[in-house]
């Protein structure tokens, strides 16, 4: 039989994946599949286990029970095939801070078998497409947080891997530095890397995913494209402020049918809002809470 | 075995670079504490006592020149380690990489013995330069560098058994502080009760400051302490490895 439709093969794919802590339950029965090719987000707010499963995905962390599988090979069965084409930025950086960014580099590089020729080439290519050139030889604690970002992003291309993890990678950099690095997220996809990225920043997902899964408590509780997950909820949002209290949020196919809605609103209703609805529309009503907490 | 000593190369190289910036503070850092127990004890406490049949600095110094390997090469291994680990993380890359545990252990220790080997080797030469009577041998300094190296993987053990800057701090005022003072490094293990000897004899520095004292005292070579420290040194190289291997949780 011929199977018509393309099949966007799996990169990444966790089955119950569950790690505990003692009595915590950090991540819990996670099935996801993340394609080759994508920049798959992973959106959650604060402890909701995102550190958690990049650690178990990149073989630092042992699952509890689940397995998972990139590029066919298990996390933890076969490490050493895993480790071949992963990348990963931690939340913390892992860089050595004491070092220049070339130390950092050449280091990175030793460790993973380049030889000399190489490293020289690939550390020169990589400074220049992180854009950080100028300071190759200044210590990491001399620079920016951007630019720290930038220089463990580079620190972590070095072998070419197939999937780049970035947790967090833009919290604390200002609006200028947070574009620069979404730029460079996607000049690196376009490249062919397949991203995996956490955030508890809703316009981050927006902007950069074209896939989002929602972890909540160390669950997946959505996941799907931005615009698919706004519009199983509506991609029109009202918002009635009833007498200056509480704001209730109402969300609709169309502006056409939302107009409608307020015009049938007493007249006593207070504000009304119409606006597109959001991520943080679709995280509010599965949840019951904000990303960034109460 | 390229490969191994290859990888080995490579995680001691980051720790070069890193000594590269700040070799002054590091040699400062480790030469202060046996210079002050040379002069307080050496000099101070032992300017006429006899011991053994030597004089007191005479039998003192291989004892602190043991001491300086032990601490020098215990925290050059285990503080490096300790800030890669908790602070920097990037322990975690060299997990990600392709480099073996056994490179990343002989790696990480290998500063500590670089350091331990540097700082004894100072005080012995200050020492020699007091009592000149003290006999140096190309078998000093092989055991001296062995020691190092014993306890340079006795510092990476602790750092990867103790998962936390506070557990660490502890470790060493509780256990390894008293070892120093005890093992033999400052009087005579003769004349001390059979179970407290018992007690010491099972520590690694006891042996390392014995050998030594024999060595630079001329005295017959105790191939029992030697095979003593040798095994010391084997049981923390596994202790690590199964600590890497039960790692990552
Ligand atoms: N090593 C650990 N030991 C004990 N508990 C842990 C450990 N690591 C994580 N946890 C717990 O697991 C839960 C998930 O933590 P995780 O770091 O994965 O969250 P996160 O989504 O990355 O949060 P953040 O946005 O704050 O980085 C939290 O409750 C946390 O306290
Ligand atoms: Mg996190």
């Amino acid at each position: 039989m011929l199977i018509v439709g393309v099949i966007l093969a799996a990169f990444i794919e966790t089955e119950k994946l569950t790690k505990c802590y003692g009595t915590v339950k950090a991540v819990q029965d996670l099935d996801m599949r993340v394609r080759k090719g994508e920049i798959f987000g992973f959106l959650g707010p604060n402890g909701a286990g995102k550190t958690t499963t990049i650690r178990i995905m990149t073989t630092l962390t042992k699952p509890t029970s689940g397995c998972v599988q990139i590029n066919g090979f298990d996390v933890v069965k076969e490490a050493d095939k895993v480790k071949k084409v992963i990348g990963v930025v931690q939340q913390h950086l892992s860089l050595d801070r004491d070092l220049t960014v070339k130390e950092n580099l050449e280091f990175r590089a030793r460790i993973h078998h380049l030889s000399a020729a190489e490293r020289k080439k690939r550390i020169t290519e990589l400074l220049e497409y992180v854009e950080l050139t100028e300071c190759a030889d200044r210590m990491i604690h001399t620079l920016s947080g951007g630019m720290q970002k930038r220089a463990a992003i580079a620190c972590s291309l070095l072998h070419q891997p197939q999937v780049l993890f970035l947790d967090e990678p833009t919290v604390g950099l200002d609006a200028q530095g947070r574009r620069r690095l979404w730029d460079l997220v996607r000049r690196l996809n376009m490249d062919g890397t397949t991203i995996f990225l956490t955030t508890h920043y809703i316009e981050e997902a927006e902007a950069l995913c074209h896939r989002v899964g929602i972890i909540h408590h160390g669950r997946l509780i959505a996941l799907d494209t931005p615009l698919a997950l706004r519009e199983k909820l509506g991609l029109v949002a009202v918002e009635a402020n009833v007498n200056n209290k509480e704001t209730h949020y109402k969300y609709f196919a169309d502006r056409a049918s939302a107009t409608r809605y307020v015009q049938s609103l007493p007249a006593t209703a207070g504000t009304v809002i119409i606006r597109d609805s959001n991520l943080e529309d679709v995280f509010v009503e599965l949840t019951g809470e904000k990303v960034g907490g109460a | 075995m390229p490969r191994f000593l290859n990888d080995v190369y490579s995680v001691f190289w980051v720790d070069l670079r890193n000594l590269r910036h700040h070799w002054r503070s590091t040699l400062a850092t480790s030469l202060v504490q046996p210079l002050l127990y040379l002069v307080a004890f050496g000099y101070g406490l032992g300017g006429g006592i006899s011991l053994e049949g030597v004089s007191y600095l005479a039998f003192v110094i291989p004892g602190i020149v043991a001491l300086t390997a032990f601490s020098a090469s215990f925290n050059g291994a285990a503080s490096k380690l300790q800030v890669d680990r908790f602070f920097y993380k990037s322990f975690d890359e060299l997990l990600m990489s392709p480099v073996s545990i056994y490179s990343i252990i002989i790696g990480k220790a290998l500063i500590g013995v670089l350091r331990g080997f540097i700082s004894s080797s100072a005080i012995l030469l200050v020492g020699i330069a007091l009592s000149p009577k003290l006999a140096i041998s190309p078998w000093l300094l092989l055991v001296l560098l062995s020691s190092c190296f014993v306890f340079a993987l006795f510092g990476v053990l602790a750092t990867l058994v103790i998962n936390s800057h506070q557990g660490m701090s502890t470790f060493s005022n509780v256990v390894l502080l008293p070892m120093t003072f005890l093992s033999g490094t400052f009087f005579s293990l003769t004349q001390i009760p059979e179970v407290a000897k018992a007690l010491l004899y099972a520590l690694p520095l006891t042996h390392s400051s014995s050998i030594l004292r024999a060595l630079a005292l001329d005295a017959p070579f105790p191939w029992l302490s030697f095979f003593i420290l040798l095994s010391f040194g084997a049981a923390f190289f596994i202790g690590c490895v199964l600590a890497l291997k039960r790692a990552s949780v």
